[in-house]
């Protein structure tokens, strides 16, 4: 069947071949010259209008909203950008405020600090020699009780063997002797009462 | 039986015969659809320039893709000393495309089809060009005919060729449109005929070809309008910038 169209293929084309040959033969319609002159006529008047039309009147049109696009487009790319840099002017001030808001605070803090701490010391010096002069008079005392003390010590042994004595013996020995010997002994044995 | 695929070509008569002095300009088939184009283009040109919204809609889209797709062909090609010049390949591109396209549509017809037609056309822009070679460059403008770098013996041969290359210019372009929408159409109208000839039982092979050409010939319309146009920028740069 496909070598049935074929050859069916080849009969028709040389059929049209013939065809084409008849019509050249007619005059093909392209060379009749009988319209030519209508057709450049016509062709040069809708052309021409065609052209003034065009460039006139829809070309300058379309050129300048291409143009308006443009130009809108690039305003507000531009509007964008100063909208950005702005931003970040107001950013960097804001980060200036920020850091210097937080030295200040710093500085006033350290300040506190130091007065506070200047007071404290001002105040323990003072405490410390209050303490001190306490603690010398305290000393003092103490010291003055100290020496009296042995004396009294010393007396009260006196008084004590001389009654021990009148009592033993029944004589009045001579309070001179016995403190003298009161003496020698406190002189000998006293470091083992008074840590001196 | 099959009708003859040249009638389609046919131009005939629309309305009264109308004469100036010995000249017959009336209106036919082939003048429909010249006006048909012009038409068409107008309208959808001026819908897409109506209102310019930052967001565009089809058609105002279509219209500015156009525009900016000729006014970078003409950059590309012939450089920004051909900006005066826009609106007429503009105009020559979408008249061209229009008509091929219109001649795309079952029982139209085709305004490129005709060699009168793209002749006329084809012939305008060589003469244009020539004078604004000669405007622009004076009697310089022969140079074109000069290719420098020749060795002299050759010189009198090469200035033979380039100066016939440059006369059948306007031949080339004509026929290059022509011959391929003629054939085309006439293509599509013979495998047509087979469609009719063959029948349901064989008819189905001519068809798909028929369907596949149809895209072809559609491809073919936009590209013998692109091509068109491109080769007037390039006759156009030759006259504007001169160095062979």
């Amino acid at each position: 069947m496909v070598k049935k169209i074929f050859f069916q293929l080849i009969f028709f084309n040389l059929f049209f071949l013939k065809g084409v040959f008849a019509a050249e033969s007619g005059g093909m319609p392209q060379l009749n010259p009988e319209f030519w002159i209508s057709q450049i006529f016509w062709l040069t008047l809708t052309f021409g209008i065609l052209y003034i039309v065009l460039s006139k009147l829809i070309l300058p049109k379309i050129s300048s909203n291409l143009e308006l696009r443009k130009s809108q487009i690039q305003e507000n790319i531009e509007a964008a950008e100063k909208q950005r840099e702005s931003s970040e002017a107001k950013l960097k001030e804001y980060d200036n405020v920020i850091s210097k808001s937080k030295l200040e605070a710093n500085n006033i803090f350290k300040e506190a600090r130091e007065n506070v701490l200047k007071e404290i010391n001002a105040k323990k010096e003072t405490l410390d020699k209050q303490i001190d002069e306490e603690i010398k008079k305290v000393e003092q005392e103490i010291n003055l009780l100290r020496k009296g003390a042995s004396e009294k010590i010393n007396k009260i042994a006196i008084e004590t063997t001389s009654e021990l004595l009148v009592k033993l013996i029944g004589t009045e020995v001579n309070n001179s002797s016995i403190s003298a010997i009161v003496d020698d002994l406190s002189k000998r044995n006293g470091d083992k009462y008074y840590d001196n | 039986m099959a009708a003859n695929p040249m009638t389609q070509f046919e131009v005939y008569r629309i309305g009264p015969e109308i004469k100036v002095g010995a000249f017959d300009i009336s209106f036919t088939n082939a003048s429909l659809f010249m006006v048909v184009s012009s038409l068409a283009i107008l309208i959808i040109f001026n819908i897409g320039s109506k209102k310019n919204s930052l967001l565009p809609n089809k058609i105002q889209l279509l219209a500015e893709l156009s525009y900016t797709f000729v006014s970078k062909m003409i950059s590309d090609t012939a450089g920004s000393k051909a900006k005066p010049y826009f609106s007429f390949i503009f105009s020559l591109f979408m008249f061209v495309l229009f008509c091929n396209m219109f001649g795309m549509i079952p029982y139209t017809f085709t305004v490129t089809s005709h060699i009168i037609v793209t002749f006329v056309l084809a012939a305008f822009i060589f003469i244009g060009v020539t004078i604004i070679g000669f405007i622009k460059h004076g009697l310089g403008y022969l140079k074109l005919f000069v290719p420098s770098g020749v060795p002299v013996i050759l010189l009198p041969l090469i200035v033979v060729i380039e100066i016939i290359s440059y006369l059948s210019r306007p031949i080339s372009l004509s026929v290059r449109l022509f011959a391929n929408m003629m054939a085309g159409h006439t293509m599509m109208k013979v495998f047509g005929g087979f469609v009719i000839s063959l029948g349901v039982v064989g008819g189905w092979l001519p068809l798909s070809f028929s369907v596949a050409l149809t895209g072809l010939e559609i491809l073919v319309a936009f590209l013998q309008a692109y091509v068109f146009a491109i080769l007037t920028c390039i006759y156009l740069n030759d006259a504007l910038n001169l160095h062979h």
